[in-house]
This record gives structure tokens, C-alpha cells and sequence, in this order.
């Protein structure tokens, strides 16, 4: 089974986060049974965490955060209104294990690289490479992470979770 | 081979195992899978597989909760959405809006039972250690994917131990214990473990008091939490179960029912691997108080200054139990709340609010000038039932406090004990119930 897979290496520009972000400033819990549209749904991205994200964000940036990204609740909007934003990685210190796995599950790709978070800046660049497990700041300053496991990149390569059960079930 | 943990054992046995290590991957087939007001989302995801029928039907277990009564159209339309799919895959474990907030529903009628492996769409899941489960969140696409499969991979979890002995002071609960952990911890504190509660506290703690302490650890990261069931989790257990199926007393049907409750009960070995070990006394604890916008910032009542509240709330899958609500009842018995203040009151389930009306606290909530509400999540996470205005304080008994979460950005919310919350409703501003005259 072939599939576009996820690209290895490329470049984004940065907005940059604290530690202990929850999900209820990166999606507001009183939309979840509401808002169904892709556009209505990345309109509130990070409503009450930085409301100058939503109308700026561009396809192909980067988030950057500290420790815990993604904590409190299990709704996945947290992770697709920033995917809907047009979001392609987030770098963080820690993440919280829910958020984490609806990534992976979305397609999102969230790494985990402290010595980034720390070089980071917003506004600057990120260059992401899967390949050498690297992440280089705008200045030429990098930073390895832990290479992703192939099990992730299954995932990730397919699109997420979903699309990647229906490709083994097709299997 | 050292010994095993809890969630060692617990998932090792969800994947059909005898064992297994911290830090492996298992595809694991959970005994119960929970959603709620997402049902509906989680159908049209679902509906990608092309499948007409879910897997297990008989494993799942889907509450109207988070929006009940639905406070608009769209979210009505959700809910009928629910109870059709209900209808169509013939899902037994269904429980109308009313009955009450899931973790307490599924409690209630022992869904879950000890030694089980429950996965759900909501955060609060590891709520189910408490009667000795392994409970954790998990996000729709893999409430979805389990509909589809009936399995899902998980990593297993390194455990912490945190022990508390002693005897719990006067007026200092469960909550103030789990806000006490968030705090010295951090929000992230147990990020990715599973969490072992021991020592004789615990065991001294009322069931309802020692189901707050697992459902709190999903504030400390925590992927499950857990209590070993001993005899008053398995009396709860056998209870109800034998009323649900008609067994009685002393029959075979009843010994066997017992004996199977047993037999599912683990146990963490005693030379397992522990991550770290906590202690805490009892004595040493105090009320505290979880201040905006992080349930890790936390001080004792003692010292918070003087906070003056606008509104007040006490429910949520956390505390809106009657226990919580006897508390309530005491502080609120021939007081008023405060002029221009609102409290809102919650049960938890509808026993809760049967119970509240059988023993008279429901009469003390109105006398006293508080709104009682319907069963159910309430404002907790901003949907309805007691939005603050813009700038407002609340004091609440709920469990997250971060900007926003009740539905207002500028609002600042406190986290207390129930009693903390009625006593602060009757005097303006959070205080401790010893101090009102």
C-alpha cells in the first residue's frame, strides 16, 4: 500500500508557548458539541491562549511550547483546530499523554525536544528533519530529538489513526 | 523476573498476557469502552470504517452528560443523534440525560468492575481506580477505532506509590489531599504514570471519599490511578450487581457472583518495580484551595487572603456525590447565601438527587436561596448551568480551574472541598466553615 506519507524534512515558522498549556485555551470546551465545520472549528485555535493566532497562523507553521502541552481534557479539537489552522508540528518540552496520542492519531507530528523549546524564539524559523532527528533554528543552532519509532511513522505516513486501520483493513 | 504493578498486571491481561514490562507496547481489548455527549462525533468518525455494526456492543457504555438538558437546538439535535445509534447497534449500557455525570453513573452500576481495563473519551477516566480498575483517557478517533476493533495499543505506564497514614483532620477530605499532591508535584507530576494510592487513610476513606483521588490524578498527568478494592469495594461491587440481576442474599447465585468479584481483583506484587514512593500524614494536611488559572497552584486555606466570590458551584464527576452533598447541607443548614451571590448545586447521578430529597438536603439547598440542578456535568466545563459574567470569581468543587473553562475568559476560578464552596457562598468570600458564626 502506498500513501503521500508525511514529508521528512521542511520549514516553519514559529510561535512560541509556556509550560502547562491546557486544552481548554488551545479549544474552548463550550464549543465541543457545537461547532462541526472545519472553518468554524480552526477559527477558535488557541482562542484564549494568544487571540492573535487564529487570523495570523499560516499552512506550515510551527508550534513550540514547554512542558505538559495539551493537558486536561480528552477532546481531540485541541488537536485538529490546530491542524485545521494549518499547524504542521508542535515542539514541546513534555506532552500530556492524551494530547499526544490525538496527535499522532490526527497526522499531527509532535516532537518532543527540550534543547529547542530552549533556542526557540517566536517569529523565527524552525527546520524539522525526520530523517537526521534534528531540529535547526533559524540562526543555524540545533537540536537532536529522540528519532520517532516506526510504529509512529506508520501512523503518521498514512494520515493518523484512522486512515491507517482502513489501510490494514484493505490489507 | 521482579514482580509486577497494578497496571502491569491489569493491561497485561487486557492483551491476553501473563506479564508484561514497563515501557511495552500491548494491544490491548478494554472490557468497557465510554463515550458521552461526543457519541454523535465519534459515530461520524467511525462511520469512516464503512462497518454496519460496532464490534462489541455489549462493551460499550454511553452516557448523556456534559449538556443535559440540552441548553440549545444543536445540542438537542447531538443527543437524539446518540439515542438513534443507540437504537440501531443495540447498545444496552446506554443512560438517558438525567441519570447522571458517567464516571458516577458507571460506578453506580458497576459497568466497571475490579481488575478491568475501562478506556473513554474523557479525561476523568482513571476515576475507576478507585474500585480497583484501570481507567485512562483516550481520544475519539480511538473510541472510534475500538467501536471498529474492539482493541488498542497502549504503552504501560511506570508506577508511582503515594502513601497516606494517619488520621485525616477535622474538615481536611480527599480533595484537599489530591490538591495537596498537584500542588508539591506540579500539574505534570505523574505525566504518563500510573498512580498506586496505599496506607491506612486511604483504606479508612469512604468509598465516595476515595473515588475523588483517582479522578483528581488526571490533574497530575497521571495515564490511570488506583486503590486496591478491599472488602468495603467489593461489598459496593456484589451489592448492586445481585440488585441489578435479581440475585439474593445467600443464594449460590450470590457466592458465585462474590467469588467472581474476587477472583478479578489484582493486586500489585509486593516486589514490584516502583518509578518513586510519596509519604504523606494526615496530620500534616489542611484544607486547600487551587487557585486561577492551574490546578497546581496551590496554597492552604489558611493562607489565601481574602478573596471575595461572585459565584459558587458544587458538583462534577469530582464532588457531586452525597457525601458532598451532606457537607453542603451541614454548612448551609439555617444560613442564607450571601446577597447577590449564586450557588449552583449539582448531584452527581440521580441517587445522588433522590438521596438529597429523601434526607431533606435538597429543602436546605432552596431554603437556603441555592439553585439545585439536574444531574449531570453542569457548568463545569462552560456549557450551560451557571456561566460566570466577564471578571467574575467563582469558588468550585470541580476539578479544573484553567481560563476559560467555564466559559468565560476573564472569570477566576477557585477549587475547594464542597464545604469550603458552601461556606465561602455564605460569607462572600472563601472561607474555611469553621469560621462562619
Amino acid at each position: 500500500m502506498t500513501t503521500s506519507g508525511m514529508v521528512r524534512q521542511f520549514t516553519g515558522r514559529v510561535w512560541k508557548y509556556g509550560d502547562n498549556v491546557n486544552t481548554d485555551v488551545i479549544f474552548p470546551g463550550k464549543y465541543t458539541y457545537t461547532l462541526k465545520t472545519p472553518e468554524d472549528i480552526a477559527a477558535h485555535a488557541l482562542e484564549d491562549l494568544d487571540p492573535e493566532f487564529a487570523a495570523n497562523v499560516q499552512t506550515g507553521d510551527i508550534v513550540v511550547a514547554g512542558s505538559n502541552w495539551g493537558c486536561g481534557s480528552s477532546r481531540e479539537q485541541a488537536v485538529s483546530c490546530l491542524v485545521l489552522a494549518g499547524v504542521r508540528a508542535v515542539v514541546a518540552r513534555s506532552f500530556s499523554r492524551i494530547w499526544y496520542r490525538n496527535a499522532l492519531n490526527n497526522g499531527l507530528l509532535a516532537l518532543e525536544c527540550p534543547a529547542f523549546v530552549d533556542l526557540a524564539s517566536a517569529g523565527d524559523t524552525a527546520t524539522i528533519s525526520l530523517t537526521e532527528a534534528l531540529v535547526t533554528a533559524g540562526d543555524g543552532r540545533t537540536a537532536a530529538f529522540k528519532p520517532l519509532s516506526d510504529d509512529v511513522l506508520r501512523i503518521l505516513d498514512a494520515g493518523g489513526l484512522i486512515p491507517y486501520i482502513k489501510q490494514q483493513m484493505a490489507d | 523476573m521482579p514482580g509486577q504493578t497494578f497496571a502491569q498486571k491489569a493491561l497485561a491481561k487486557a492483551a491476553g498476557r501473563n506479564s508484561c514490562a514497563v515501557g511495552e507496547i500491548l494491544d490491548v481489548e478494554p472490557d468497557v469502552v465510554l463515550s458521552h455527549d461526543n457519541t454523535a462525533a465519534i459515530r461520524r468518525i467511525w462511520e469512516e470504517f464503512g462497518q454496519d455494526r460496532v464490534k462489541h456492543p455489549d462493551r460499550m457504555a454511553i452516557t448523556l452528560d456534559h449538556a443535559v438538558p440540552a441548553p440549545t437546538a444543536v445540542h438537542a439535535q447531538n443527543h437524539r443523534e446518540i439515542r438513534e445509534f443507540v437504537g440501531e447497534q443495540g447498545i444496552n449500557h446506554f443512560f438517558e440525560a438525567g441519570r447522571g455525570i458517567c464516571h458516577q453513573v458507571l460506578s453506580e452500576e458497576v459497568v466497571v468492575k475490579p481488575g478491568q481495563v475501562i478506556l473513554g473519551a474523557d479525561s476523568h477516566t482513571p476515576h475507576f481506580g478507585w474500585l480497583g480498575a484501570f481507567g485512562a483517557g483516550i481520544g475519539r478517533s480511538e473510541v472510534a477505532a475500538l467501536w471498529a476493533q474492539g482493541q488498542l495499543w497502549l504503552k504501560v505506564p511506570a508506577t508511582m506509590r503515594i502513601h497516606l497514614n494517619g488520621t485525616m483532620p477535622d474538615g481536611v477530605t480527599a480533595k484537599d489531599f489530591a490538591l495537596r499532591i498537584i500542588g508539591d508535584m506540579g500539574a505534570d507530576g505523574g505525566l504518563y504514570r500510573s498512580i498506586e494510592f496505599a496506607g491506612d487513610t486511604i483504606h479508612a476513606m469512604t468509598l465516595e471519599s476515595r473515588m475523588v483521588l483517582p479522578n483528581m490524578m488526571a490533574e497530575f498527568g497521571a495515564k490511570n490511578a488506583v486503590i486496591c478494592p478491599d472488602e468495603p469495594v467489593l461489598t459496593w461491587c456484589l451489592e448492586r450487581l445481585a440488585m441489578h440481576r435479581g440475585i439474593e442474599s445467600g443464594s449460590s447465585a450470590w457466592a458465585d457472583l462474590s467469588d467472581s468479584l474476587q477472583d478479578g481483583c489484582l493486586y500489585p506484587d509486593a516486589d514490584c518495580e516502583l518509578e518513586s514512593e510519596h509519604h504523606y500524614t494526615a496530620e500534616d494536611l489542611e484544607p486547600y484551595i487551587a487557585r486561577p488559572h492551574s490546578v497546581d497552584d496551590v496554597v492552604p486555606l489558611s493562607e489565601l487572603g481574602n478573596v471575595k466570590v461572585d459565584s459558587a458551584f458544587i458538583g462534577t464527576c469530582t464532588n457531586g456525590r452525597l457525601e458532598d452533598m451532606s457537607a453542603a447541607a451541614s454548612v448551609l443548614s439555617d444560613r442564607r447565601v450571601a446577597p447577590g451571590l449564586s450557588l449552583v448545586i449539582i448531584p452527581a447521578s440521580s441517587q445522588v438527587l433522590q438521596a438529597c430529597i429523601e434526607l431533606g438536603y435538597a429543602e436546605t439547598f432552596t431554603r437556603a436561596g441555592a439553585m439545585l440542578g439536574v444531574p449531570g456535568c453542569g457548568p463545569c466545563m462552560g456549557n450551560h448551568f451557571g456561566i460566570p459574567a466577564p471578571s467574575e470569581t467563582v469558588i468550585s468543587s470541580a476539578n479544573r480551574n484553567f481560563r476559560g473553562r467555564m466559559g468565560t475568559p476573564s472569570a477566576d476560578i477557585f477549587l475547594s472541598s464542597p464545604a469550603v464552596v458552601a461556606a465561602s457562598a455564605v460569607a462572600g468570600r472563601i472561607v474555611d466553615p469553621r469560621e462562619l458564626g
